[in-house]
């Protein structure tokens, strides 16, 4: 199997397609290098990407775009944190290890906040000021300030949908080192879930287990937060299959079932579906686009 | 034409794929997702270069390097939860035997993923050393499992801007989110409200830690028997 033999017979009829799949003749050469040893199973899923990129979609985003509308959504989680924490009444978040990890969630947000300023400098995107945002998502959460359950419910929605959020954009910064930050950025996303899913868990008494990894719902669908509402915050975490290698009973391992093979990978979400989740939480007006 | 036979089929085909096939008529059969058949047929000629990778030696010219870097990292958190996994300290709660276990089948998923992905380009199996860690001991099981997947994220964060293909890096992507996951359930079993605490997450900037592979390598050095060379770092 050699992809080189493949894009040598498209050369032929393309003569461009080098340039076409990427303009940069070095890094494609690297491709090839690579191509080469992709596994059979792989290939249908690298050529058809590479061709969605080559001919079907836009021109990639700039490093800007991705920065910006990473910038917006940490508005949101801080002003939702924030809010929680100094608004008037404040959350009943309990006093102890509880309000000292929203504590330190919500100045980790606006850290995340104040480093993508720096980075965009003048290319900043407007501030989102707390008025802007409607964390009771039209009325669908009533309560998000004033239950300290709901709070935590739309908590995990934030940090799993920020997760997949960075993930979805990692094709747009390859190479760049940029990309370094957003990582760091995205895997501590990912500890916040991690502890919101635990508190969740220890706020149920143990009558309800939202594991710290995104894992099947009760009923096998790819939610497994118990609330339906949120069910696009995770559309597609229920992946079994990882560039082209499925992963249930990989290699005849039979304990990697489905759940854990759902598991093992969190799933990106792409651009337009963030932005729609985010609207739901911001007010009329004032909405992504 | 109304009746073609197999073989003006395959003349179109192989015309396809000669210079005769114009952009335009190109650009719709990849559309069409048929391409993916012919293409494939193109691409079972045999590899031109062959040069096998002798003893385990990551090379990280390429993303080969950095996929066996992450399947090196891989094969070690396996086999550690496997063991854990097998006979965990007498202490450790049904909830967390039943955590470990799921962690164990995560680790070995990821190598498992890193093996497939890697083909025949992949190293060899790593033998472990975990004599300095006290698998009756919760403390000593909870703060190796801790090191293990602080580093993995560390070591991920690091490499994802060595990769140059995007699925390649989408993968590493969504592996490293599930690390940190880890990372954070473990740091809490060890002390709750640590999950993402300074050093290991900066106060001020709020980042995660980024690794170099030399760095990471000498961290897990102490666990792998089997010796590793880099190069083209």
């Amino acid at each position: 199997m050699n992809i080189v033999n493949i894009l040598e017979e498209i050369e032929k009829v393309d003569g461009e397609i080098y340039e076409r799949l990427n303009p940069r003749r070095a890094a494609m050469k690297d491709f090839f290098n690579m191509g080469k040893k992709i596994t059979l199973a792989a290939m249908p899923l690298a050529l058809g990407s590479v061709f969605q990129k080559a001919y079907g979609q836009s021109t990639p985003q700039a490093v800007t775009d991705v920065l910006n509308f990473a910038l917006a959504l940490e508005y949101l989680e801080y002003n939702f944190y924030n809010h929680a924490l100094a608004g008037t009444p404040a959350t009943p978040i309990p006093a102890g290890a509880p309000l000292a990890a929203i504590t330190l969630i919500r100045d980790h947000e606006l850290a995340h906040v104040n480093l993508l300023k720096g980075a965009l400098g003048s290319a900043a995107r407007a501030p989102i000021p707390y008025s802007d945002t409607d964390f009771t998502a039209g009325g669908t959460f009533p309560t998000v300030f004033s239950d300290y359950g709901t709070f935590l419910a739309v908590a995990q929605g934030f940090e799993d949908t920020g997760v997949r959020a960075y993930k979805g954009q990692a094709g747009v910064l390859v190479g760049n080192t940029v990309l370094t930050t957003a990582l760091q950025i995205h895997s501590v996303e990912a500890r916040h879930a991690a502890h919101i899913r635990a508190m969740r868990t220890a706020l149920s008494g143990g009558t309800a287990v939202y594991k710290p990894w995104v894992s099947l719902g009760s009923a096998g669908q790819a939610n497994d937060s118990g609330v339906s509402q949120v069910d696009a915050v995770y559309a597609g975490e229920d992946t079994t299959v990882q560039a082209g290698v499925n992963i249930v009973g990989i290699n005849g391992n039979a304990g990697v079932t489905k759940a854990a093979a759902v598991e093992c990978f969190d799933e990106p979400l792409d651009k337009a579906s963030v932005i729609t989740i985010a609207n739901l939480f911001l007010q009329p007006g004032k909405k992504l686009s | 034409m109304e009746n073609l036979n197999e073989q003006d089929v395959l003349q179109d085909e192989s015309n396809f794929l000669d210079a005769k096939l114009q952009r335009r008529s190109f650009l719709q059969y990849a559309g069409a997702g048929a391409a993916v058949v012919a293409l494939t047929a193109a691409g079972c000629r045999k590899d031109r270069i062959n040069t096998p990778m002798t003893g385990v030696t990551l090379d990280f010219k390429d993303d080969f390097g950095v996929l066996n870097y992450a399947y090196a990292l891989e094969q070690l958190e396996a086999a550690f939860y496997i063991q854990v996994a097998s006979a965990p300290p007498s202490s450790f709660s049904a909830a967390e035997k039943a955590y470990f276990q799921d962690i164990q089948y995560h680790e070995i998923a990821h190598r498992e993923f890193f093996k497939n992905a890697l083909g025949t380009a992949a190293i060899g199996s790593l033998s472990v050393d975990f004599s300095s860690i006290d698998f009756t001991s919760r403390t000593s099981v909870l703060g190796a499992a801790m090191a293990f997947e602080d580093l993995g994220v560390g070591a991920y964060n690091g490499a994802g801007v060595r990769l140059k293909n995007t699925i390649y890096l989408l993968a590493a992507g969504k592996i490293v989110s599930v690390e940190a996951r880890h990372a954070a359930y473990i740091r809490d079993l060890i002390s709750n409200g640590t999950f993402a605490t300074a050093p290991q997450v900066s106060s001020d900037k709020g980042l995660d830690m980024a690794l170099t592979p030399d760095v990471v390598l000498g961290a897990a050095g102490k666990y792998i028997k089997t010796k590793i060379n880099v190069i083209n770092l």
